[in-house]
């Protein structure tokens, strides 16, 4: 993901003091401010960005929300910090932030050496490829020789370099500062194909002059699940996290929407009583109350209606649910069961 | 019958060639080889450059509409700008509050204005007001939380309005600490000095940049757990600290181009350091370096668009973050040229206003 190296470095070296101070209580904390302060990115299509009433919108802002809505009973008291790749983690270990959801690619040597717990995959991502349509190439395999347009000092870079060189074939890196200039250069004709993360090959199709012309290869030439992330040290809090997510999650599963979710409390199934707190105590075992799903779900509605908003087909960059989908149809998404 | 006519016959009219448009055209425009050929090379760009250019802007842009389907003329898309009209002035601040920023900017454009003009009367007065007034006021109302309004964290603060509040606290604040580290840097106690040379150096040597990160990444982790210390502030205190090293060498080039006999003048006249600085060397430095000083305010404002690396959104990635928005086609040209066009107006009003000081306080060194 859009890693920069540096930041990792200088959290890594930092963070290590960090790693073995347990935080104080945020659920406490978060209660007295009344307010969850979450990390988002200063602005990534589909994940997060301010809409046109100026209000931060997208699916790792929707994290933040389902977890206000658990905690404090109303997803709207979330206070955002746009945050850069550089300084996300920082924010997090000094504790200017409670959540941090901001596209984080979940990695080994994040989760283990920076103090802080990855509390789920809110998106599968991968890093892909796009291509103008004229070239009439069909797999990435066909690319030998190409030149490749590329956002500088991220991860993509890498791998990208990692791909070509198993296959044994060659490219031109055309290296631009951001991913619109990376979009231009690729409308310019500066480069045969342009790579970044899929979620944001299909965002930057849709500012192009004519969005039909460009097509994205089938070939995902890297793991970047994304996710929220806690400090570690705060076993609760991470758990608040965790299962807000997986409700969310199993929500969609269990057909339960915004929609019907008042209605399906009088559900007999016995997993949607759990689920919405109608049976169990559930909800305490989290130090929350018995309808934390249940809020989660009417105010912020299922996965699958945070997906279909914020990046799926009503929203502008029409992204299948592919390998998002639930583990019962065909994807990978698949959360434990709340019981 | 005389043959003589004695009435004068009329003026012939002078030769097109050289009255009217051709007139003018021969003598401006092709008057010689080279002109001739800076003139085609003109034309060339006029039709290459500007026509396109005005014929995106306006003929063909689309001013008014809703969203991306009012945007069919192929020109720029105003409506976007003007959809995010909000965004780009306010940032986050909620609607209600709004009237807060207003009042601000109006009372930041009442007291500025007067500047300009010669005649206005108070002008002392207002400009106390401009410099320490207005901050206090200012301070108090976009923070809120006091007086019955509520309180707007900073984190919401965005826009225009950010951009403003990082440069003209900084300008406010980098002038009088400019000043004194200036005089510190040639005082003749060493620890004064030797502080002020540090200070100077170590922040000049510096880039903004590297301060602002140091600022947002490194200073929290330096602070105990759950002590944080508001961003803003942070990159504000960079901000002015970066500043007034750079002010300080400025003022002490005017220091040193004032003759040494206004200096033993003012000893003979038996003024102590405060006032012979105060009334005798400082009026005349200070004036000698307005260009200077003013060449510091406006790269400051420029500056502070480098707080968009530490995720503040001021004018610039408020711009950036609105223009990815895919419910909008390519709207980047657009976004930029209008974040352009704000800091031009800024930027030249200084500029004309550092011209009307210069103006106004020439004594005899103008040449």
């Amino acid at each position: 993901m859009k890693s920069k190296m540096l930041g990792v470095l200088v959290a890594a070296g930092t963070a290590v003091a960090f790693a073995a101070t347990a935080s104080a209580a945020t659920l406490d904390d978060v209660k007295k401010k009344g307010h969850v302060q979450c990390g988002v990115n200063t602005g990534v299509p589909g994940f997060a960005l301010p809409d046109s009433k100026n209000q931060w919108t997208g699916l790792d802002v929707d994290v933040c929300r389902a977890v206000a809505a658990a905690v404090l009973g109303d997803a709207g008291k979330v206070k955002y910090t746009p945050l850069t790749a550089k300084e996300r983690f920082t924010a997090l270990q000094s504790g200017e932030i409670d959540i941090l959801s901001r596209n984080t690619t979940w990695t080994h040597t994040r989760d283990t050496s920076l103090g802080l717990n990855f509390a789920g995959v809110n998106y599968y991502d991968g890093q892909g490829f796009l291509v103008n349509k004229s070239l009439g190439v069909k797999s990435a395999k066909e690319l030998d020789g190409a030149s490749v347009c590329i956002q500088a000092g991220t991860t993509t870079e890498l791998n990208l370099a990692d791909y070509f060189k198993q296959n044994g074939m060659k490219y031109k890196a055309v290296v631009f500062d951001t991913s619109d200039q990376t979009r231009q250069g690729f409308e310019a004709n500066r480069c045969d194909m342009l790579t970044s993360d899929a979620s944001q090959l299909y965002a930057l199709r849709t500012k192009m002059k004519n969005p039909n012309g460009a097509i994205v290869l089938p070939e995902i030439i890297s793991k970047e699940p994304l996710g929220p992330v806690v400090r570690q040290g705060d076993d609760q809090w991470f758990n608040i996290v965790r299962w807000s997510m997986n409700a969310w999650i199993n929500a969609e599963e269990l057909g339960i929407t915004s929609g019907n979710a008042d209605k399906m409390k009088g559900s007999k199934n016995p997993n949607v009583k759990r689920l919405l707190g109608t049976s169990g105590d559930l909800g305490q075992k989290l130090g929350l109350d018995n309808a934390w799903a249940y809020r989660i779900v009417k105010q912020v509605g299922n996965y699958s209606e945070s997906f279909e908003r914020n990046v799926g087909m009503s929203s502008p960059l029409k992204i299948a649910r592919g390998v998002n989908a639930l583990w019962n149809k065909g994807g990978i998404m698949y959360a434990p069961p709340i019981r | 019958m005389s043959i003589i006519n004695h009435s004068t016959s009329p003026d012939l009219p002078p030769p097109v060639t050289e009255v009217g448009v051709i007139g003018w055209m021969r003598h401006n425009l092709f008057s010689s080889p080279l002109n001739f050929a800076l003139t085609l090379v003109g034309a060339y760009l006029i039709f290459t450059f500007f026509i396109p250019a005005f014929d995106w802007a306006i003929w063909s842009a689309n001013f008014t509409g809703k969203d991306q389907s009012a945007c069919t003329g192929g020109g720029a898309c105003w409506v976007f700008i003007a959809d995010r009209l909000n965004f780009f002035v306010y940032g986050f601040f909620p609607d209600a509050e709004y009237w807060r920023v207003n009042i601000v900017f109006i009372l930041l454009a009442a007291l500025l204005i007067p500047q300009f003009i010669e005649a206005f009367p108070y002008k002392m007065w207002l400009g106390w007001a401009l410099l320490v007034g207005l901050p206090i006021v200012s301070y108090f109302l976009l923070i809120g939380g006091s007086f019955g309004i509520v309180h707007v964290e900073t984190e919401k603060w965005g826009g225009i309005m950010l951009t403003l509040v990082l440069s003209f606290v900084g300008i406010v604040a980098a002038l009088p600490i400019g000043i004194v580290l200036a005089l510190g840097r040639r005082s003749n106690m060493p620890v004064i000095r030797g502080i002020c040379i540090g200070f100077i150096e170590l922040w000049r040597g510096v880039p903004l940049i590297s301060v602002l990160f140091m600022a947002s990444v490194m200073l929290p982790l330096f602070l105990p757990e759950g002590l944080n210390f508001n961003k803003l502030l942070r990159a504000l205190i960079g901000i002015v600290m970066f500043q007034s090293a750079y002010m300080a060498e400025v003022i002490r080039g005017g220091l040193q181009a004032i003759p040494k006999g206004q200096y033993e003048a003012a000893d003979a006249l038996g003024l102590g350091y405060w006032k012979s600085m105060g009334l005798i060397i400082l009026p005349q430095a200070l004036k000698l370096v307005i260009p200077g000083i003013v060449n510091t305010f406006i790269a400051l404002f420029k500056d502070t668009t480098l707080v968009l690396i530490i995720g503040l959104l001021d004018i610039l990635a408020s711009v950036q973050a609105s223009i990815i928005d895919p419910a909008w086609s390519d709207v980047a040209t657009e976004g930029y040229v209008f974040a352009a066009f704000v800091f031009w107006i800024f930027c030249f009003g200084m500029s004309r206003y550092s011209q009307a000081l210069e103006r106004k306080l020439h004594t005899g060194h103008k040449r």
